[in-house]
């Protein structure tokens, strides 16, 4: 990261912003485009699947999705490589100034930034924000089993930590945040800190390559914070300042 | 001898040229308003129901469809989250600009030929915002939790973000329909009195022009409250007025995306909107004579002429601001902006750019320099359509042409129009079906505005010479 983070410390604006708690690392040399933590985010994250007239027109919800690049033109194409592509959990977000209802906020807790359904109107402007293009938007009552009769077979397998949403609602990753406060909550009650590697989000579990690792970026010790100091580490768009959280090893 | 009915025939044709010159008895004046007020044709009422049912159905059945089923229906996706309804609100409030502009800023400057047509004009500014608010509203995913967007307190203290350009533009459009509305209606005052003392008692009407006409007499004191409130909110409404189509185009500026983020959109916005509101507001006019009656009299050709030559230099001014956001945003090289204008002109939507320049700059440049064609109703009517086209293009191309591309080429996708396009109809046959009421509630011609021009006016002879004097009233 090129930008100096004791120097916007000076900032008080930003101070806060800029320090970042949780992090990723993706390694794009081990990511073999299998779209399992595609799955496992949907099955996490109660996130509804959408028909294929829908999804082909650029209306499905995953939260994280793996990008494929190519080189050439059909039939000579040649996978130049997959990139998992999620929220990148900004510092400087700019998803957030622009929502009119404080639906999109940053919490000082966590260092995350927080999509609030219940106070989402749908203006949708933090989607067009987005320079990750990373959120998605409920265009239809997908998760209403009067509306989608074969979904009531479904609700069977949602996960119970994870509210469900309604139509015209935004909605994005959380960095599985049900999963921290439960180590968070876990750790409290014996009494010490959350240990590094001691849970991590739905993604990296599922990962068969580990190519995601999840953990402090505020600890330095931490594999995660180890990782993102890889020579190979950037971070996606990073010229428009908006501190990403997510750090990718390109590959090398 | 022949000296002198050249004289006379100059006279005349003067007088035949513009109203101004042309006084008519204030009573018979009066009468002509009102008469044009309550004469309807058949044709009228079938106009008017046909667009009662298009309103019926394409605006409140569709929307009510979508409220229920979610915006799935409607053509927005990843990446364009804003569609038609985003261009038909940018579009609305550009319409309602030019009722402010002809009115607020042709007062200001004592434009005489304002006089006959600033109702026609204003009415314009109320209708379009009211299809603009209608326009933002369906965009919303949940309409129905619309109020969160305003400052209302409430007991948990969650406040609107005034950081997010929306609110901004919430407010601004609030400030400019309330105001705009207020200035509507203090010009209406003295006609509204003018119809109550025409109007029967023991009717609905008798009630509806006493109530609003705030029991006009016309003394003295009235009349200079009338013109010092005027002149107030006359200067007040300009700056209002630009700062509203400023805070659209920053709904835009101020996001973080190819293309949309140029500093100049501000002023490009606003002269944009004048242009097509004064396309708009010619399209009104040439409608307005050529279908209620006595409106020949009061509406002429002169008054085409004029607003022709505000369309030829607005259409200029939107060249060259269009020329300028394209050249500083072409030069900076920016890779995905390159990308982006490569799309708009080369794209599959490339025929609509073109379209774009065509009616807004070519076809303007190429018919108003003429005055005989700039005095032709039908003609200057066929412009002013050309010309709201073409800003309709414009917004198209700014709005979901733009989204298409952004930094994650993964997402690129083009968008199709869905149910927002019945939704577009419903709110342009509302506009003009609230005009077609307005029509015959309220009289449309400011015939005091008018009385009192034509009172200023007057033919002198210097030597053999006749010449238009003006004396100052206001």
């Amino acid at each position: 990261m090129t930008v100096d983070l004791n120097k916007l410390h000076a900032v008080g604006a930003i101070a806060e912003a800029a320090e970042g708690k949780w992090g990723m690392v993706i390694d794009m040399d081990l990511c073999t485009g299998c779209q399992a933590c595609v799955a496992a985010c949907a099955m996490e994250n109660n996130i509804p699947y959408v028909e294929e007239e829908d999804a082909g027109y650029g209306r499905s919800m995953h939260w994280i999705r793996t990008e494929r690049f190519w080189e050439g033109e059909y039939p000579e194409v040649k996978i130049s490589g997959y990139q998992p592509m999620l929220c990148q959990q900004c510092g400087k977000a700019p998803c957030e100034p622009v929502c009119p209802a404080f639906a999109t906020v940053h919490s000082q807790a966590e260092q995350l930034n927080l999509q609030v359904y219940n106070r989402c109107v749908g203006t949708r402007y933090c989607a067009n924000n987005c320079p990750y293009q990373v959120r998605s938007f409920n265009w239809r009552d997908y998760q209403d089993s009067r509306v989608r009769p074969e979904i009531t077979i479904l609700a069977n397998q949602f996960n119970p930590d994870v509210t469900v949403r309604r139509r015209g609602v935004m909605e994005k990753c959380t960095f599985c945040i049900q999963r921290i406060h439960k180590a968070q909550d876990k750790a409290k009650s014996e009494g010490r800190e959350v240990e590094d590697g001691e849970f991590t989000t739905a993604c990296a579990q599922a990962c068969p390559a580990n190519a995601i690792t999840f953990g402090r970026i505020d600890h330095p010790e931490s594999l995660v914070s180890q990782l993102a100091r890889s020579p190979r580490a950037e971070h996606h768009l990073e010229e428009l300042g908006t501190l990403p959280r997510v750090t990718y090893l390109k590959e090398g | 001898m022949a000296d002198r009915k050249h004289h006379t025939s100059h006279e005349e044709h003067l007088r035949e040229q513009r109203l101004m010159l042309d006084p008519m008895p204030r009573g018979k004046m009066n009468e002509m308003v009102m008469e044009a007020m309550h004469t309807t044709s058949w044709k009228f009422w079938l106009v008017f129901g046909l667009l009662a049912a298009i309103v019926a159905y394409a605006l409140f059945y569709k929307w009510g469809v979508m409220i229920l089923e979610g915006l799935g229906v409607a053509g927005v996706n990843r990446p364009s989250y804003w569609g038609i309804f985003l261009v038909n609100t940018v579009f609305w409030i550009g319409i309602s600009h030019a009722g402010t502009f002809i009115s607020a800023i042709l007062r200001v400057f004592k434009a005489e030929f304002r006089r006959p047509f600033t109702r026609a004009a204003e009415l314009m500014t109320t209708f379009g915002l009211v299809q603009a608010g209608f326009s933002i509203f369906m965009h919303m995913g949940r309409v129905w939790l619309s109020y969160w967007l305003m400052p209302i307190p409430n007991q948990r203290q969650l406040w609107p973000n005034f950081h997010s350009p929306l609110s901004w533009d919430l407010l601004a459009i609030t400030t400019y329909l309330l105001s705009s509305t207020m200035y509507l209606f203090l010009p209406l005052i003295p006609d509204l009195a003018m119809a109550r003392d025409r109007t029967p008692d023991g009717t609905w009407q008798k009630v509806f022009y006493r109530t609003l006409a705030l029991g006009f007499r016309g003394t003295e004191g009235e009349w200079t409250h009338l013109r010092n409130a005027l002149n107030i909110f006359a200067f007040a409404i300009i700056p209002v007025m630009f700062s509203v189509h400023t805070i659209v185009s920053w709904d835009f500026a101020m996001a973080t995306r190819p293309g949309w983020s140029s500093t100049i959109f501000g002023p490009y916005f606003v002269i944009g909107a004048l242009h097509s509101g004064m396309g708009a507001v010619v399209m009104v006019l040439a409608v307005v004579r050529g279908t209620m009656k006595n409106m020949k009299y009061f509406i002429r050709p002169e008054h085409f002429e004029a607003i022709g030559k505000l369309m030829l230099i607005i259409s200029m001014a939107w060249a060259y601001f269009f020329f300028n956001d394209y050249i500083v945003q072409w030069y900076g090289g920016d890779k995905w902006t390159k990308e982006l204008l490569h799309w708009h002109e080369a794209g599959p939507m490339g025929w609509m750019w073109f379209a774009m320049l065509i009616f807004n700059v070519a076809i303007p440049w190429a018919t108003l320099w003429n005055k005989k064609w700039r005095s032709t109703p039908w003609l200057i009517f066929i412009v002013g359509m050309l010309i709201n086209v073409g800003m309709w293009f414009e917004r198209y191309i700014i709005v979901p042409i733009s989204l298409t591309i952004n930094r994650m080429p993964f997402t690129w996708r083009l968008y199709q129009p869905g149910i927002e396009v019945w939704l577009g109809i419903g709110t342009l046959a509302f506009f003009i079906l609230l005009y077609m009421t307005a029509s015959k509630l309220i009289p449309l011609i400011p015939v005091w505005e008018v009385q009192e021009g034509q009172m200023a006016h007057s033919l002198k002879k210097y030597g053999r010479e006749t010449v238009v004097t003006v004396s100052e009233l206001e």
